[in-house]
Parts: structure tokens; C-alpha cells; sequence
């Protein structure tokens, strides 16, 4: 059954990285649902996390293909239940009366969304949530009129003290492959 | 010392030991060539007829010889020319290095004359590629390029360099390859594995001497994998110490010697009844440097449904990617058996190998009298030529007929478009096979559809004085898609019949080698033994009947038991 997955993918930071990740994922037929990529607190590496709709078996084969990339340090599929997911979404809505302005100020409140754009007829939000909260907090400014809407893409780090760099044997089974020692060179 | 860009080049190609590349000039990769002319008493450049054979002749050669393949090719067209010889080497995992020249680097993204975005046109059929900017960055791009080419899985890899780059100068002194690693990219690459060399798991190697200590029926599959490492030696003591039987796959021959009493013949679409039955019954099955493919494993559900199936592969992507395993080992080949010899017992199977070997190993065709059958053309082949010669064939029902008929002894005795089906690639290739191979008798297998898609390399095979002997299966149609239609679609003969030219014995004679056309084994045996004796190239224009089929064949999808025609 297909679900969604979070990945979390380090890669070199450099030009063409990005499109060699994302091609996989076209070349095999699969939307990429949700995409962040930034540096991480090593300059010279990239974190890609990509959201996209697959079975297990998908999933698996989908890891494998990305962790031959070279330019692939470590992948990770984070679990939903073990994983912490946040994206930020900027929301911009009519609002031209002030008792509408009033209204969607109290619900920018509720949802913890920062007012962070006024204009006489428009109020920009910004959110930061997982996909639940966003899709609420749209549901209900839906009817005062978004102008404008901008997502992120998903960012997750798991749970706990554990990170994308474990060393598991799998992990290593990869990097046997791409290990350039292997004729003593 | 400062230097250019293209000197850089050609530096770093003799750092590496490259002493052949195949190529064909043209704008962008002039400063490349102007260079080359200094180095040519240590580097021989092939120009070929066209780019694509140049790909197919770096591919043969690194077949042949073990080494890495370099091609040579202009920007735009020259370097789309390369596509489909990439991805030929990318599919049978053949170690290449591409070399492209591009527009100079204020010219990029403008369109400009010959410009083309190789890097992301050629990005799915790499095993990496570069573009070269800075010619401060170039030495470590091509240190990389090779390290990367020929290391793990083998496979191509292409670098596009910007054609100021190459006249642009900056430092260079050479180093030695295992200096290499000690800094620049190679350097970061492996403070990846912390300067570690790659070992197998001894855990996994011992699951598996348990698991064949616990096997009644066990086979082995000789794959790619064992012929890329040059495993042959180890696995055939390996065979021989379980005393199982052994299937070879198109990429695995060589690995086993095609007349070793436990070699079972080809297995998968085209497999003999032996090897296809046998890993239907077999209780443990060991698949060594195989990926399963859809040619192997038609149907991976029912594959091998009686056995624990054991897959040991360099490539852990390869792991139950097509075919469902019960345990892997990730490692060399020639590694794993090594470190697995040891652990086994000297086996005996006597009962089991009796049932294997009591169904047919080969094929035998019937012979027709007063037609020439493919069958009787490549025995002649196999009792005239030398008994090491290198056969490289196109593809189709040649290719097979070819891989049925000879025994294979060696790894790289066989050159042939396994993954990727590349009609065209022989010629290419048995030239990149003979320049590299220049002791050994190269014969080149094709069929009429094939040769003559990439004939124009005859030009080449004269020009360089290469003996090469080509052998047209003359169907006058495109056999295999033939033998398809025949048993598919309901003998609906689409476009297939080749029912027009060349004359290919002119053809042969105008590019300045000995032509001969042949419809009966004594006019062949004839034929093949001038051949033989000339100093230089020949084309044998065998004409054979255009029903022949391939046989056995089990179709696409099919278990594989269920021979559509024995």
C-alpha cells in the first residue's frame, strides 16, 4: 500500500547534486510530494528531505538507487512515529473590513501563526506546523480568500539521540560499492 | 610546472596508464588534439568512422583487457554520438572514460554552435560524470574520473570540459595513482571510509558455508560480476569443491570454461534445458556478481521456488532488486570466494548432478541439406580458429546462436551488448578488442541488421591494418524480431524483412578488405581459412535461411520451464 515517506538525504554540496537525486525519482515514475534542501553545520554537505508516495518495496528500492550516488553521503527513511516533521508555510488573505482582519488575526493566534505582512487589504501569515495544522489553518482562511499560498517543503530530524550518520552494516554494504580503494588504486 | 589544460589532460591519461584512445576530433576539443600530437610515442589515438563506434572500440577494449576504456569526442553531436555506447557500458557495468570538450565556458547556456548539456542528457547512464569549469580542477576531476570508472562496479563515466579550460594554464606535476588519494577529491571521497579498503562480512560468508553444508541440490550462477573481477580461476575451484552444477549467464561467459563438466550451459530466456530445469529443482542457489535479469529470471516469483537463494554481488543495490534472496554477502567476487574456500567442505553430488546433466547442456540443430545453417558456420568457426580467438558479436539470434555454439574459456573471450541489446556494437567493438588484444584472433558475429547499422567502422579496421574477420549471419531479415512475430504474432512479418542492399562482399571490397559471399559449408570453410592467411580484414556474407530460430526459448514473463519451443 502506498504511503507517504519522509527521506532524509545527505549529499555534497554541489551544483548538479540536486538533479541527479531528483531524476531518480522521475526516472522511476514517482512524485516528489514535498522537497527542502539547505546546508547542514558542514558547509561542504547538503540535506535533501523529500516526501513521496510509495509502497515499502518502492521505498526500499528507491534508498537503494540514491545511496550508489557518489555525491550520496547517507539516506534515511524516517519513520512517522519516530521522526519530528515541520515545514513553514506563508499564507497571504484578503482582508479588507476589519472585522474580517480581526477574525483571522484570532485565528492566526490559535494556530500560534505569526501575522508577519500587513496591507490595507491583505494579511500575510506564517506558519510552521506539520501538514495537519497547515491544512486546517487553510480550511478555515479559505473563505476569506487566500491570495497566495507558499510551503517550504517538509524538514525532519528522527527522534532521540539518533542520527543519518549511524554506521549500520547496510550502510557500509553500500559503500563497499563505491569505496574507490578496492584496486589498492 | 605550468601547464595547459589539454597537456594536463593528457598527463593525467599517463598517470593512469592510458596508452590507447578512441576518438574523433572537432571544434571545442582542437586544443586537445593540437596536444596529443607530442605525445605520440606513448599515446595511440584510433581515429574511428563516427563517435558512436569510438564509444563501442573504448568498450571493447575495456572488455578485453581489463583496463579502462577512453574515448575522445567533440562537443554537441559528437558527444550525443557517445549516448548509446554509454549506455551499452553503463548496462554491462564496462569501465569507460568519456572525454568531451564543451563550448567555452562564457558560451554555456547561450545555445551556442555544438553546444549540448552532456552531463545532463548522459546523467542517467553514468556512473558519474563532471563538467569542467576551472582548469585548477581539472587533474583531480580526471584522478577521480578513473578511480570511480574502475572501482566497485565498474561502469562509464564521462567528463565534459570547457574548452578554455583546456588552453587555460596552471600547475601541474604528475603523481604517482597511489599518491592520488592523499588529497584533492579523491582525498575528501575517502575520508569518507577512513582510508579503509572494503572487506566482505566474515558473518555473511560463514552463514553461507553453513547453508551450503546444509544443501542436498546446489547450483551455482556464473554472472557478470565473476568475468568483471576476473573471479574465473577461484570459481571454478569454487564449483568444483561443491561439485554443483554451474549456469552461466551472457555476461558470466568465460567465467567457467565453456567445456567444464559441471557448466550447465546458459541459463534464462534462451538457456539450455539443463540449466533452466536445474534451477527449478535446486535446493540452494548461489548467484554470484547476477543481477537477475528479466532475461535470467523471467518470472522472479516462481524463480528458483524450491531453493534458498543466495545472492553475492558488489552492488548492494543489486540485492533483491529483481529477485526476492534469502541472504547476500556484499563483496568482491574473487574476494568472497577467497575468504569462503576455507570455510567449505569437499562436496559430492553425484545423484543430483545425474539428474541435472541427464537433460540437454546445448543445443543441436538440425542440418538441412543444401542450406547453410548457423549451426555449421560456427562449428567451422570454432574447428578453424584458434581456440582462444574473441568472438564480439551484435545482437539478436546471431549473438546467441554465437554464445550457444562456442565454449568460452576465458574472461573477456566474449564481447557482447548483454544489458542494453545494442544492435551496432560489434564492429566497434571487436576493433577496441583487437587493438587492445593484438595477439589474439578477434572474429566479429553479426547478423545483416546489425552490420549494417555501423558498418562504416570497416574504415577503421582497414585504415589501422586490423585483421579482423566479420561474419554476417545473412537472414535477409531481422531474425529475432522474425522469430517473434513467428511465434507472437501470428507470423505478421512487420517491417522485419531486409529485402534490399548492400552487396556486402562490394561493400567489404570498397573499404579495402576481402569480401567473400557464402552459401555452403564447404564454400565457408574455404572462405574463413583466406581469411585467416590475409594480413588484413574480411567479411564473410554467410546466407542462411531467414526461418531458422533460436532455440530453446522460454518468452518474457514465462516460468522458466516452460520452453515455448525446445
Amino acid at each position: 500500500m502506498q504511503q507517504r515517506n519522509t527521506l532524509a538525504v545527505l549529499v555534497d554540496n554541489e551544483s548538479g547534486v540536486l538533479s541527479r537525486v531528483a531524476r531518480l525519482f522521475s526516472g522511476k515514475g514517482y512524485n516528489i510530494e514535498s522537497l527542502a534542501v539547505g546546508t547542514t553545520d558542514d558547509p561542504a554537505i547538503s540535506r535533501i528531505t523529500i516526501e513521496v508516495m510509495a509502497d515499502e518495496k518502492q521505498l526500499r528500492l528507491l534508498c537503494n538507487q540514491l545511496r550508489k550516488l557518489i555525491c550520496v553521503h547517507s539516506v534515511k527513511a524516517l519513520r512517522p512515529e519516530h521522526a519530528i516533521r515541520r515545514e513553514l508555510v506563508l499564507i497571504k488573505v484578503l482582508a479588507e473590513e476589519s472585522e474580517k482582519r480581526n477574525e483571522i488575526i484570532q485565528i492566526a493566534n490559535i494556530f500560534r501563526a505569526s501575522i508577519i505582512d500587513v496591507s490595507k487589504s491583505s494579511l500575510t501569515l506564517a506558519l510552521i506546523g506539520d501538514e495537519s495544522k497547515a491544512e486546517a489553518i487553510q480550511n478555515l482562511l479559505t473563505e476569506f480568500g487566500i491570495l497566495e499560498l507558499v510551503r517550504t517543503g517538509m524538514v525532519a530530524l528522527e527522534r532521540g539521540q539518533y542520527t543519518i550518520d549511524e554506521q549500520t552494516k547496510e550502510k557500509g554494504e553500500f559503500d563497499y560499492g563505491k569505496n574507490v580503494l578496492r584496486e589498492g588504486l | 610546472m605550468e601547464m595547459t589544460g589539454a597537456k594536463i589532460l593528457l598527463e593525467c591519461l599517463r598517470e593512469q596508464g592510458v596508452d590507447t584512445i578512441f576518438g574523433y576530433p572537432g571544434g571545442t576539443i582542437l586544443n586537445v588534439y593540437d596536444e596529443l600530437c607530442n605525445y605520440s610515442g606513448e599515446i595511440q589515438h584510433i581515429l574511428t568512422s563516427h563517435e558512436q563506434g569510438a564509444c563501442h572500440a573504448a568498450d571493447g577494449y575495456a572488455r578485453a583487457t581489463g583496463k579502462v576504456g577512453v574515448c575522445f569526442a567533440t562537443s554537441g553531436p559528437g558527444a550525443t554520438n557517445l549516448v548509446t555506447g554509454i549506455a551499452t557500458a553503463y548496462l554491462d557495468s564496462s569501465p569507460i572514460v568519456c572525454i568531451t570538450c564543451n563550448v567555452s565556458v562564457g558560451l554555456i547556456g547561450k545555445d551556442s554552435f555544438q553546444e549540448v548539456d552532456i552531463t545532463g542528457v548522459t546523467m542517467p547512464i553514468t556512473k558519474c560524470n563532471y563538467l569542467v569549469r576551472r582548469v585548477e580542477n581539472l587533474a583531480d576531476t580526471v584522478r577521480e574520473a578513473f578511480a570511480i570508472a574502475r572501482s566497485g562496479r565498474p561502469g562509464p563515466v564521462l567528463i565534459d570540459i570547457a574548452k578554455n579550460v583546456t588552453a587555460e594554464r596552471t600547475e601541474f606535476s604528475r603523481l604517482d595513482r597511489h599518491d592520488h588519494t592523499a588529497e584533492g577529491r579523491l582525498g575528501a571521497l575517502m575520508r569518507r571510509w577512513d582510508f579503509k579498503p572494503p572487506e566482505p562480512d566474515m558473518d555473511d560468508i560463514r552463514t553461507l558455508a553453513d547453508m551450503i553444508a546444509a544443501s542436498q541440490k546446489p547450483m551455482v550462477i556464473c554472472g557478470g560480476g565473476v568475468v568483471r573481477s576476473r573471479a574465473d580461476k577461484i570459481f571454478t575451484e569454487f564449483v568444483h569443491k561443491l561439485d554443483a552444477p554451474c549456469a552461466v549467464t551472457l555476461m558470466g561467459a568465460g567465467g567457467l570454461r565453456g567445456l567444464d563438466s559441471l557448466n550447465t550451459g546458459m541459463i534464462g530466456m534462451h538457456g539450455s534445458q539443463a540449466s533452466n530445469i536445474a534451477v527449478d529443482n535446486c535446493d540452494l542457489l548461489i548467484a554470484i556478481g547476477c543481477r537477475f535479469s528479466d532475461r535470467v529470471a523471467l518470472k522472479p516469483d516462481t524463480f528458483a521456488q524450491h531453493a534458498k537463494i543466495v545472492q553475492i554481488d558488489i552492488d548492494r543495490a543489486e540485492i533483491n532488486k529483481n529477485v526476492e534472496t534469502d541472504h547476500h554477502i556484499v563483496g568482491d567476487a574473487r574476494r568472497v570466494l577467497e575468504l569462503l574456500m576455507p570455510l567449505i567442505d569437499e562436496q559430492h553430488h553425484d545423484a543430483w548432478k545425474e539428474e541435472v546433466f541427464s537433460h540437454p547442456t546445448e543445443t543441436f540443430y538440425d542440418e538441412r541439406p543444401g542450406c547453410l545453417t548457423p549451426g555449421q558456420v560456427l562449428s567451422a568457426i570454432a574447428r578453424q580458429c584458434p581456440q582462444d580467438t574473441i568472438v564480439a558479436t551484435d545482437v539478436g539470434q546471431h549473438q546467441m546462436w554465437a554464445i550457444q555454439h562456442f565454449h568460452f574459456d576465458y574472461p573477456g573471450q566474449l564481447i557482447t551488448s548483454g544489458g542494453f541489446g545494442t544492435m551496432g556494437f560489434g564492429l566497434g567493438a571487436a576493433i577496441g578488442a583487437q587493438v587492445g588484444r593484438p595477439g589474439k584472433r578477434v572474429v566479429h558475429i553479426t547478423g545483416d541488421g546489425s552490420f549494417r547499422m555501423n558498418c562504416n567502422e570497416l574504415a577503421t579496421e582497414q585504415f589501422y591494418g586490423l585483421p579482423i574477420i566479420t561474419v554476417i549471419f545473412d537472414n535477409g531479415t531481422l531474425g529475432m524480431v522474425r522469430q517473434w512475430q513467428t511465434l507472437i504474432y501470428q507470423q505478421h512479418y512487420s517491417q522485419t524483412t531486409l529485402d534490399r542492399g548492400p552487396n556486402f562482399v562490394k561493400l567489404a571490397e570498397a573499404y579495402g578488405l576481402n569480401g567473400f559471399h557464402v552459401s555452403t559449408v564447404e564454400e565457408f570453410t574455404a572462405a574463413l581459412a583466406k581469411a585467416l592467411e590475409s594480413p588484413c580484414g574480411s567479411v564473410i556474407d554467410c546466407a542462411i535461411d531467414m526461418d531458422e530460430m533460436v532455440r530453446p526459448m522460454v518468452g518474457g514473463g514465462s516460468h522458466i520451464t516452460d520452453f515455448m519451443i525446445n
